[in-house]
Order: C-alpha cells, then structure tokens, then sequence
C-alpha cells in the first residue's frame, strides 16, 4: 500500500537546501535543486548515518556533512567508488506542492 | 549522433586521456581503439618488476578487455595502422579495417633504439620496450646464462638488474664513464656502481660497440677496442625514438616527435597526439609521469571545454632496483650561475645534492637516502624561496620546524600506520590502493581510499606515498586544482576574483568556465571564503555553499546533535553566566557539560531545534556565540597577567579580552586561535597559536603562525612593540594578509611555510605602510559585513534562517 503525502510547499526548501520531515522514529531528507526538482532520500548516510539533510547540494546529489561521501538523490545510492544505499522516495510537485510517496 | 573519435596506440598515453574524457564527457564520442600488441592496456613501467619475477603481467594491467567492453570502447588489438587518409578522415589497418573520425588521437608511444651495427638482426637481440621483450629474456634466461645489456641508463639497469634475478650472467656496456649520465653527477653515478658490482652485475664503461657476430643467432659482440664478450643475449636499452612513422606518413608536422601545441593539438585541427611520441615545446618526453598531465589537458579539449594548456612537467627519475635508493631531478650539475650543497657520508652510502639558483632550488641527486625526494621536488615545483629553510635544507623536512604532518616521513611507518585519521585509512591502505587499483593521483587516492578527503591536513603525507610507491612515474601536478569542477588553482581563481571584480560564486563559475553549474561541496566553501573576503562590501554570503556548522552556528556531533559554545571574552567569566550556562544545560537536559581548551564551557548533545531557544537564554544573560563551529577566530585564551600573578608584567587578560572584540565574528581561511600571556613563563601557550602576544616588562612580543594539533608547531618570533594599540594594529594587519592571501583551509602554520616567513615579516614589520591599509582593511571589512551582529541573537530573536531549525512537516 502506497499514498501520497503532501510535505509542503517547493518554496519552503532553499535552493540547493533541504528540510526534514519527521516520520515516525524516521527522518525524510527532501531536497530541492538548482532547477527545482525535489527529491527524498532517508536522513541517514549509508557510510556512518550523518544527517543528509545537513549536507552540500550539487545537481542531483549531495556530500555528507561527516566524511564527504556523496549520495545520488535521484536513487540514494552513494557515487564514485563508494558502495551504499539509503532509501529513497519518489516525489512530485502540484501547483507548487510536495507530494512524497510512503510504501 | 555521437561523434567519432580514434584512438591510434593502445597503451598507457592514450587510454588515459580516454579515460579522462569518459569522465567528463561521457556521451560525446563513439571511441575505437587500434593497439599494435596483443593485450589490453598495461602499466609498461611495471615491465621491470616482471622481470624480476616481483608481479605478473595480470598485476600491471591498467585496462582488461572487459573494461572496453565495459566502457562501449572498440578495441582493434594485434591491429597496426596502416594510413590515414586525412581528407575524408579515414583510418585504415593492416587487417583491412577502415575506420572513419571526427577527431583522432596519435599515441603510438615510441621504440626502442636499436644500434644499427652489423648483427643487429639477429636472433637475440632485442630492446627493453614490451611483454613480448620481457617473455623473450625470461625464455633465454631458462636455457642460456650469459647476456649483455647495451645502455648503463635507467632502463639499461633495471633489465640487467632483471636478468640478475633471473639467474644469468649479465654484463652491462656503458658508452659513457658514468651510470645514467643523464640523471646522475659522476659521484653518485661511482657509488651506483659500487652498489650494483656488489649485486653482480658486470661492467664494461666507455666502450662501444662495433659488431654482433653469430651463426644464425647471436654468439659473441664485438667492441671498437677489439676485446669481445660471449653472450647469447643482447639487450638494447640505449634510448627510445617516437614512433612518428604513421605520422610522418601521411603529412603531419613532425621534428624529433609530432609537433604540439600546449593543448597536444597537431598542425591539423582534427588530430591531436599525446605521450612518448610527441614534441611539445622542444622537449620529448620519456618518463610516464608527464602522461598524466597531457592527458588530463588533451581530454579537456576533445571534450571542447576548451580549458586548461599543458606547459611541460618536472619529471624525477627513481631506479625501481631493490636495496638501492636513488632519486634525481632537474638540472643536476649546475653550472657557473649555480651553486651546490652538498653532503657525503661513503661510510653509510649516502650522497646528496640540491642545486640552487636565484635562492632556488632546480635540481637534485640523492643516493643512499631519498627520503626528502618528493619535498625537494615540490619546492622545486613550486619555486619557493629556500632563504628561510636553507641552513635544514640537507637534513629533510623532517628537520623543518614543521606544520601538519609535513614532517612525519612515510616510507619510515609502518603499514599499519594511520594516515588519514579523520577518516581511519591507513598506510597499508593507501599503497594497495595505489598498487591494485592502479591510481596515479591525489584525487585517485581520495575517490578511492577516503584518504585525505576531509580535513586535508595528510594531503602531505599521501603525495609522499603515491611518490614513493609509483616512484619517479608520479607527477604532482604544477598548481593543484580547487577540486574536479575546475582546472583551475586556488590562487588562479583568487586573483581571477580580485581582477575580474567577480563578487559571486555564479559570476566566478560562469567566467572561469566551471565544469557544472553548481560546483561541488568542496569548491563551493572556498569560492565562497574568496568572494566575501575579497569583496566584503560588495559580495553577499553564499548560505548553501557554507559547511552546516557556519550555516547552524553551532558544530555537528556524529549523532546529528549539535555543541553550543558561548563567547568568555579573554577567558574570563563571572557568576552570572555561569549560573545562565547551568540554567540551559538543566532546562534542555544536556548531561555533557564540558571545559574547552579554548577556555570556554561546551554544551554537548543539543537538538537542532532547540538551538534558538537555548542561545535565546544564553543571550538574555548577554552570551554570544563563540564560533567554536568556524573558520574563524575561535578565542583568544589569557593568565591573569600582573593584576594577579607575582610575576605578571602587563595586563593580559585585558589585552587579550581587546584582541578577542577585534577580531571576533571574522570569518578566515581556517580556524584561528590567539593568546596572550603576561610573562615569558607563558602559561598562556602564546607560542603555539596563530597569533600570540608574550607580554614582557618592556612591552609586548608578538608571534605568528604556531599550532597545537596533529603536529605541534611552535611561532615564529615577529617583533617586539611598546604599546598596546600597536598590537592590535600588528594583530589587525597579520588576520587580514592571511585573511587575503592563504589558501581556503589554510591554516597560518602551513601558509607561512609555503611563502616564507620572511615575505609575512617584510608584509607587516618593516613596511609600516602595507601595515596600516591591512589593519585598515580588516576594520572595514568588520564593519561592512556587520560579523560582530550576534549570529545567535539573528536567530534565535530576529527570526534569521528559521527553516534551518524547523522540521518541513511532522507525519506518522
């Protein structure tokens, strides 16, 4: 079973920022970049759990803030020569408003 | 449609500027490779450990057959090419294969030269140059024992030193009176003798040969003295020749190599050319390292990012011979304008020479003990001025009072040993890297290992290591980029700031054609740092390009909670903030309460939420941030000084609360610290902080460029002034020129090294006038980005950044 939640609105995440969503116990990283496109990962780097959210974001990833692994937003899959995963969730945008879709 | 793109030459030249370009412009080209040997691309450098019999040919391969499939690569091997047909831009080869290009790539690397005396044809004589070689001298060595190398040059010696090991009898034939002549003085070049006479291995010097003689294979070489030697193997290792057939074939211009511009484009503009067989400003090159930095340029270009020219490379040469240590660069003989330094132990084997010119140093032999090679070198690269270092020069950098791991010697450690503690790699990490991954690079390194990729304090330590392990084949580049966003330097883009007038990261971006539109992690904070600090009036603050610490004002714990850290100006406190800092740790449950070594106290273990409610007590009982999270001034720690102390001779703690309200809130290249004590007794440890002030009776002495840390570097002494508005104009100028001229990350120690404490000296002792427009600069530069506005009080009263401290939405 999957729905669609609404999180808030595309102007309340900076360009090339994120915001987090509490879901439960867990933590939703949603990030939104240059050309506005949102994105969701798990607030949780595969490496050693830092915080995603409070990571640099460049195109369609972002460098975590504790050892500079970087996680490609669009699958939560680690870059380069790292191996990893955090989850991620697909995302949309109507009129201006994040949906994120929970499994 | 892709463009076409062929490659002529399958070995290391041209596969690495494949690569390069993979990297950076992966969709461009439909790429078909022509390789004249029947492998896939290897590590020809590593021939010599073959034959000793150290690696197999598996260890040394750098691209197998799966890559190119891996890599949509066409690969022709065992193919040669026969022409190019330069006006309908056609490849053709020996099997018949016609290939057409938008762009080709001449790697065709070079041959070994091969002395056209009477005999050289026979069966037997053969170079030093491929596989195929290696296999021909380990088969003879299994029924035959005697050879003859003909070449006393690196590679001359590395086969002979090969066929030691693979039990035979080798003389070595030398034209000159000395071993590689070429990177050795005459001194050094008798005690390699020595050295190698004592492993075995025969000469004969000065002697040339005039025939090979033989009966359908080779059996006796013949010299121009008339004495002869048997032999049933010929080794040819006196020099290699581009391979500029194929090239001179069909038109293009040619002198000793292909001739290239600094972008390795040919005198055609579809055809580009790369390594061994190329003439790039009269120089050939024979050595692997300057490869890479050909490569890195000529991908950059058939990528059409049209950035980056290649301007030749200082190469160094290390013999790969066990238990002999040699090391050579540059020009190593000197001449009437030069001057040496030199040091000679016979007894331990060690000879060493730095040539010196203009208080530089350009060339350098080493035997015995190379340790300090990739140091001189670096100083070489980097032209620095040796004047300040010149009386520890000879001793190593082991010697220097050093910042950073600068002086721990890598080759000394052991493979457990740890070289990257921020993120735990270790020695033996970083050389099996290297070795089995087949990285040749710093960033190789950091993609790879994580070595050196966060706080950057071991970058030192792990170009030490990728020289020591790849040996002379490692070039560290002339001016290392930012990071993979750009070609160009940190002092490249700073001044390119300060010229151009660029006073934000999308104007720098955009001018000095960055890669991508929103660099990366790493280039984003520096560029930042550049454009604020050399515009403060005119630039506005990147927030997303500041580490999270300097955009929460508070520093991140590796569980995701965050430490607050208020301001005790000069180290002093009283009842009433204590009792404010004890109220929040009670109120918000914080256990961890902590004494800084900056004399402060640290909350530990503070969600992210609660920040501005916690600063907003701490500010009510007038608190402010300590930027104990920045790259910025952090304390200025103090004694009580002579209002106490018996033996106080100025007011310490005063100046030092004068220094913190000068300074505080400034955002610099890396964190700084001050001090300041009230006598030499300096309880305060004056001397090991950036800026350190040792009040004396007669007045104040300032020092510069000390830390504590990873390795202890103690000041440099400055000068000694009367008064106190002195200091802080001395304390003003010396936060601004680092301020403006170190690199992002930078901290004082290494920065002075790296230009002289001299310059620093000259900046802000001896011209008064320099002196006063920096304080000056400083002070303005305090004023107009308002950095002494608490960034707490923003926060937590006047509702600055409130999305950093708020969840997006709360479910489930």
């Amino acid at each position: 079973m999957s729905s669609w939640i609404e999180v808030g609105l595309v102007e309340d995440i900076p360009v090339l920022g994120a915001r987090v969503v509490r879901n439960g116990e867990n933590d939703i990283a949603v990030f939104r970049n240059s050309n506005d496109e949102i994105f969701a990962v798990n607030d949780s780097c595969p490496h050693k759990k830092g915080k995603l959210s409070q990571g640099i974001v460049h195109d369609k990833s972002v460098t975590c803030p504790l050892h500079n692994w970087k996680i490609d937003l669009t699958n939560g899959e680690a870059l380069g020569p790292d191996i990893g995963c955090t989850g991620h969730y697909a995302t949309k945008i109507e009129g201006g408003k994040i949906l994120i879709e929970l499994k | 449609m892709k463009e076409k793109l062929v490659v002529i030459g399958n070995g290391m030249a041209g596969m690495r500027t494949v690569e390069e370009l993979l990297e950076i412009a992966p969709d461009k080209y439909e790429i078909t490779v022509f390789g004249a040997e029947n492998y896939g691309n290897y590590n020809r450098i590593l021939l010599s450990p073959v034959l000793c019999g150290e690696k197999t040919i598996d260890e040394i391969m750098l691209n197998d057959e799966q890559w190119y499939e891996d890599n949509n690569v066409t690969l022709h091997k065992g193919v040669k090419v026969t022409y190019v047909d330069r006006k309908s831009c056609t490849v053709t080869a020996d099997n018949g294969t016609t290939q057409t290009y938008d762009r080709l790539l001449i790697s065709t690397g070079s041959d070994p030269f091969i002395i056209p005396v009477p005999g050289h044809d026979l069966p037997g004589v053969i170079g030093f140059r491929d596989i195929k070689d290696v296999d021909a001298m380990i088969e003879t060595s299994k029924t035959r024992k005697r050879a003859v190398v003909i070449g006393g040059g690196l590679l001359g010696l590395e086969a002979a030193n090969g066929l030691i090991k693979q039990g035979m009898d080798v003389t070595v034939v030398h034209l000159m009176d000395c071993l590689m002549e070429r990177q050795l003085d005459d001194i050094s070049g008798e005690m390699l003798k020595k050295s190698l006479e004592a492993q075995g291995m025969k000469f004969k010097m000065k002697s040339s040969t005039t025939e090979i003689q033989g009966d359908g294979k080779v059996e006796k070489i013949i010299f121009s003295d008339g004495s002869e030697i048997e032999t049933d193997l010929i080794v040819m290792a006196v020099g290699i020749r581009p391979n500029i057939e194929l090239a001179k074939k069909i038109g293009l211009h040619c002198e000793r190599g292909i001739v290239v511009n600094d972008t390795l484009q040919t005198y055609d503009p579809k055809i580009y050319a790369i390594g061994e067989c190329i003439e790039h400003r009269g120089m050939l090159y024979g050595l692997v390292a300057p490869l890479f930095e050909m490569a890195k340029v000529c991908a950059n270009h058939l990528a059409e990012y049209g950035i980056g020219i290649y301007t030749g490379t200082v190469t160094s040469t290390k013999l790969k011979v066990t238990g002999i240590d040699l090391f050579s660069a540059g020009d190593f003989r000197g001449d009437e304008t030069t001057e040496d330094i030199v040091v000679r132990d016979a007894s331990r084997g060690v000879y060493k020479k730095i040539v010196i010119k203009d208080e530089k140093i350009i060339g350098a032999v080493l035997y015995g003990d190379t340790i300090d090679g990739s140091w001189y070198i670096k100083l070489m690269r980097e032209a620095t001025n040796i004047t300040d270092i010149r009386d520890a020069l000879m001793f190593g950098q082991g010697h220097l009072g050093d910042s950073g791991h600068g002086g721990n010697v890598v080759a000394n450690m052991s493979d457990d040993a740890e070289i990257c503690g921020c993120n735990g790699v270790t020695k033996g990490d970083v050389v099996n890297a290297i070795t089995v991954k087949g990285l040749f690079t710093l960033e190789d390194v950091r993609a790879h290992t994580k070595a050196s990729s966060s706080c950057g304090s071991c970058t030192g330590l792990v170009e030490q290591l990728l020289e020591t392990t790849l040996g002379g084949d490692y070039a560290a580049p002339e001016a290392k980029s930012i990071c993979g966003c750009t070609e160009h330097s940190h002092d490249y883009v700073r001044e390119q700031i300060r010229n151009q007038k660029l006073t934000s990261i999308s104007d720098v971006y955009k001018k000095l054609n960055w890669k991508n539109n929103d660099g990366c992690a790493a280039c984003r904070m520096s560029v930042n740092y550049y454009v604020i600090s050399t515009w403060p009036e005119e630039s506005k603050d990147d927030y997303q390009s500041r580490f999270i610490n300097e955009r929460a004002h508070a520093n991140i714990q590796k569980d995701g909670t965050y430490s607050v850290i208020p301001r005790m100006w000069g180290g002093m406190t009283t009842p009433k903030e204590l009792r404010a800092i004890a109220n929040v740790a009670e109120k918000f449950d914080l256990d961890t309460v902590h004494v800084t070594g900056g004399q402060r106290i640290g909350l530990y273990g503070v969600k992210k939420e609660e920040l501005p409610l916690i600063w907003k007590d701490l500010n009510d009982e007038g608190l402010v941030s300590g930027h104990a999270y920045g790259k910025a001034l952090r304390t200025v720690k103090t004694c009580v000084g002579k209002e106490w102390c018996r033996f106080g001779t100025q007011d310490s703690t005063g100046i030092g609360i004068k220094l913190e309200q000068l300074s505080w809130g400034s955002w610099m290249p890396h964190k700084f610290k001050m001090a300041a004590s009230g006598c030499p007794r300096n309880c305060a440890e004056a001397t090991i902080k950036d800026f350190g002030v040792v009040c004396v009776d007669s007045g104040y002495e300032l020092h510069i460029g000390g830390n504590g840390g990873i390795k202890v570097r103690a000041t440099d002494f400055l000068t000694r002034v009367d008064t106190e508005e002195e200091v802080l104009e001395y304390a003003a100028a010396f936060c601004q020129i680092y301020r403006e001229e170190a690199r992002y990350l930078e901290r004082t120690a290494p920065w002075i090294e790296r230009v002289g404490f001299t310059y620093v000296k000259e900046s802000i002792v001896d011209d008064v006038e320099k002196r006063k427009q920096l304080a000056e600069r400083f002070k303005f530069s305090q004023k107009v980005t308002r950095s002494q506005d608490d960034p707490w009080t923003d926060r937590s009263t006047n509702g600055v950044d409130a999305h950093e401290f708020t969840p997006l939405k709360v479910i489930g």
